[in-house]
């Protein structure tokens, strides 16, 4: 059994200790937000943050996340559009946008940790691929978003 | 294009004149028999419905990819229709009724950049149609002349003050009966929603989790599935071993279905697992030697033959090579390539013998709803497809439903049960439709004066078209995988363009682009090498050659962006220019090379699509296509070994990182007069205009993609 938050909520699952926490998110909690596309922490799709930390969750075992707190796309905003989410769709970030809730998860945890990143700072950080090429979109949302923030 | 389709239960209008712009003409028809019952209240057309609350809903029969065909097509119906944008919204045209009504919808299909293009001309004449009916209805009602009405936001206003909600007509509209062969629509010059960007329908569920694609589909009762195909392209399971996994309670199917092993449980890391832990042997076949360096051999032997099909000839090619002072030649050859959706292939099903339930992301939805009856033997009027919009599609999900078909055999495995076939990245990098291998001989011929007199392209690859639509084959030369050459716009007395098809065990698919992309490196870089011995500037020269005025229009603006003769230190230009899919498009980059680093500063693509009806989903689709185009000319390639695939995930198939970005500058410039294509133009003309402002800058001209394997690197 394993116990941890998952936007704030409590929850107890009885799974095996290696299944990756994006699985059980998916496929016994049912939250699809958080994608698959890899399975190998290469794309980013499966970004959620756990104790603030951002972590890939398609090879993060289960039990590495006992006691701590995770918190997934849906549970980003608490209901209303946070601004990056905002400025995303001011820019008309995404496309297919599968690969969006990975790297909006990215985008937050970037802006937290570095609330004023250059763009050096943006190409290093946001590892995530997308197959459209959103990419010059999410580096205005985030520039812009951090500006804003800034007030 | 048609007009207005003839629908059974289409309403004729007597006796109008012209209406708020839009002349009616003709009088013959059917009419609306008054004991017909309406089965559809809410519609008006077919594709437009009008709902109790005097909101709209547009039916769309394309697919949405991320392109925005979505919003678009809901913006040309509406700037006919007269509808408020703020309440009308899109959903999509259901596969069933589609079947049912006799095809109503037309092409479903979402490919070859015809989205708009193809659907725009019947998409406007409907919305014109619907209007027309609103307002006969509102000057019915109120006795006036039909003349003193018009239609804004989803009212009809009578010249008095009055107005009457679209709804509230509704019921009048559906029974007038009017004949009309021609519907007059809109002058460009009078649209109010084509041409702006209002935001795209789909984006707000993207950026919050809310978005469902079919791989997040659940379902009471729900189990999942993975799949591993056989490796080797026509191979069959010969024999499984799976002791490993007899006594997981959780593992609830394993099947052999000989060309493909499937394993379904409760969860689907649990299958994936399960799956990656039996042993599973293949039946030996012909193909199993071959290797990149065989098929490689196999296409030059192509270009070698004297027997090629002729494509396209201009004059006396071979009389001009033979007295020609000078003859330079060089090869340009492209791999296989993946589409690597970011969303892998997967298609849930609920299978019962007398109904089919398919929820699938699609580039078309009849062709899913085909194969999931194919397969089952069930009746297509008992398929039932639930579209999501794809997890990127760039012609994955188009021509070959391999994923229907597979997912269908297994949920007819377990009658009731909902099964999702969830391929793992492996399988979707192992089991792809790709975009084929090709090499082109490219040869020009000189006089003394290095005058260019004569050019050829001599092209062996493997045809797509073979397998999914053999009419596009003609006398041996496919006619997709010519374009590029067989329409080439440069006005030069003599041309040759020969055709030598080399197929494979490796299953070829549509790729974003296609032939527009191998094709144009070939081309475009060619013509660098031809201005380059003639001594020409590469922009200049092209201009001298080009035949069309639009051409030159596009690659004058791209040269005009990029500065074409500033000269700034370590950084040098490239320029390309490629028409495809009814669109003309030109690209110019500058970059600088040290040490095969290539920093790329700018690039620069214009496109003329004609009428643009959204554009910033265009510009989108620019910035989309010069990464395509970047990513393929630097990382991609799917490699042959043994028989199989070498590469299995993004690790060892690269593709454009945020940090490889560079600058994109899109320029639209729409001519009108035409509806082009917006999805793949963007692409051709990048990749070689990359090559040739490597060739500037360091002399070496690159001859093969990707070009990370001949050690270049973007910084």
């Amino acid at each position: 059994m394993v116990n941890f938050k998952l936007n704030g909520k409590k929850i107890s699952v009885d799974v095996e200790n290696e299944m990756p926490l994006l699985w059980v998110i998916r496929d016994e909690l049912k939250l699809t937000g958080t994608k698959y596309a890899c399975g190998i922490a290469a794309c980013g799709a499966c970004s959620l943050s756990v104790n603030g930390e951002l972590v890939r969750s398609c090879v993060l075992p289960v039990s590495s996340v006992e006691g701590k707190e995770v918190i997934t796309i849906e549970g980003l905003s608490n209901g209303t559009l946070s601004t990056l989410q905002k400025k995303w769709i001011e820019h008309q970030v995404p496309q297919c946008g599968f690969c969006q809730s990975g790297m909006i998860m990215a985008a937050n945890n970037l802006l937290k940790k570095n609330p004023n990143p250059t763009e050096n700072d943006i190409k290093s950080a946001m590892t995530n691929l997308c197959r459209c090429g959103t990419y010059p979109r999410v580096k205005k949302a985030i520039l812009e978003t951090a500006s804003e923030l800034k007030g | 294009m048609d007009n207005i389709q003839n629908e059974s239960k289409r309403r004729f209008l007597i006796n109008v004149g012209t209406i708020s712009g839009s002349l009616v003409l003709g009088f013959k028809a059917p009419t609306l028999l008054a004991s017909e019952k309406d089965e559809f209240p809410s519609e008006l057309t077919h594709w437009i419905l009008i709902n109790e609350d005097n909101t709209t809903t547009v039916r769309i029969a394309r697919s949405e990819l991320g392109q925005g065909t979505f919003t678009g097509l809901v913006q040309l119906v509406c700037e006919e229709l007269e509808s408020d944008w703020d309440t009308t919204k899109p959903e999509y045209a259901d596969v069933n009724m589609h079947i049912k009504r006799n095809r109503i919808f037309k092409s479903m299909s979402t490919g070859g950049s015809r989205g708009i293009r193809d659907s725009q001309q019947y998409i406007r004449e409907a919305g014109a149609f619907a209007r027309n009916l609103l307002l006969m209805a509102a000057a019915e009602k109120w006795n006036v002349n039909v003349d003193e009405c018009y239609a804004q936001k989803s009212h009809i206003f009578h010249k008095s003050g009055k107005s009457l909600k679209y709804s509230q007509l509704l019921s009048l509209a559906k029974k007038i009966k009017f004949k009309s062969d021609f519907i007059k629509l809109k002058n460009p010059d009078e649209w109010k929603i084509i041409g702006t960007s209002p935001q795209r329908f789909d984006i707000p569920d993207k950026v919050n989790g809310k978005q469902i694609f079919a791989s997040d589909v659940i379902l009471p009762k729900m189990v999942f599935a993975s799949i591993m195909s056989a490796p080797v392209f026509g191979a069959k399971v010969k024999k499984i071993d799976d002791q490993i996994i007899k006594d997981d309670k959780n593992i609830l199917k394993i099947i052999n279905n000989e060309t493909f092993v499937a394993i379904v449980s409760n969860n689907w890391w649990r299958a994936n697992n399960a799956l990656n832990k039996i042993k599973i042997e293949w039946t030996k076949t012909d193909n199993d030697n071959v290797s990149s360096k065989s098929i490689s051999d196999f296409l030059t032997s192509g270009l070698e033959t004297e027997s090629s099909p002729i494509a396209r000839r201009d004059g006396l090619p071979e009389f001009e090579f033979s007295k020609a002072n000078e003859i330079i030649e060089n090869t340009y050859s492209s791999g296989f390539l993946n589409h690597a959706t970011m969303e892998p292939q997967n298609a849930t099903v609920i299978y019962t013998k007398n109904r089919v339930d398919v929820w699938c992301g699609t580039q078309n939805g009849e062709s899913t709803a085909v194969a999931a009856s194919k397969i089952s033997g069930v009746p297509l009027e008992k398929i039932y497809v639930h579209k999501h919009h794809a997890g990127g599609g760039f012609g994955r999900r188009v021509a070959h439903q391999d994923f229907t078909e597979q997912a269908t055999k297994i949920a007819m495995s377990m009658p009731g049960r909902p099964v999702r076939l969830q391929w793992s990245r492996e399988e979707d990098m192992k089991q792809g439709r790709y975009r084929p291998v090709s090499k082109i001989k490219m040869k020009a011929g000189f006089d003394k004066k290095n005058n260019l007199k004569v050019w050829s392209a001599k092209q062996s690859d493997q045809s797509i078209a073979i397998t999914v639509f053999p009419k596009w084959v003609k006398n041996g030369i496919d006619l997709i995988n010519t374009r590029c050459f067989r329409d080439n716009p440069y006005k030069v007395s003599h041309f040759l363009n020969e055709y030598s098809m080399r197929n494979t065990h490796v299953p070829p698919g549509f790729w974003r682009a296609v032939a527009h992309t191998n094709n144009p490196f070939a081309r475009e870089s060619f013509i660098d090498e031809i201005a380059n011995k003639a001594n020409k500037d590469p922009y200049e020269f092209r201009r001298d050659i080009l035949s069309g005025t639009k051409d030159i229009h596009l690659l004058d603006a791209v040269a005009d962006k990029i500065d074409w003769y500033r000269k700034t230190e370590n950084f040098h230009k490239g320029i390309a220019v490629v028409d495809s899919y009814g669109s003309y498009t030109a690209a110019a980059v500058e970059l600088s090379v040290k040490n095969k680093k290539i920093k790329v500063k700018k690039v620069v693509v214009a496109i003329n699509p004609g009428y643009v009806v959204n554009p910033d989903a265009v510009k989108a689709q620019i910035e989309s296509g010069v990464i395509w185009g970047l990513s393929a000319f630097m990382h991609e390639e799917i490699t042959i070994n043994n028989g199989k695939v070498n590469e299995s995930n993004f690790n060892d198939y690269p593709i454009l990182k945020l940090s490889e970005t560079p600058e994109i500058i899109p320029l639209i410039v729409p001519s009108g007069g035409f509806w082009g294509g917006v999805g793949e133009p963007p692409i051709g003309a990048v990749i070689p205009a990359l090559a040739n402002a490597i060739f500037k800058s360091t002399g070496v001209r690159v001859t093969s993609m990707p070009i990370r394997k001949l050690g270049f690197s973007y910084i």
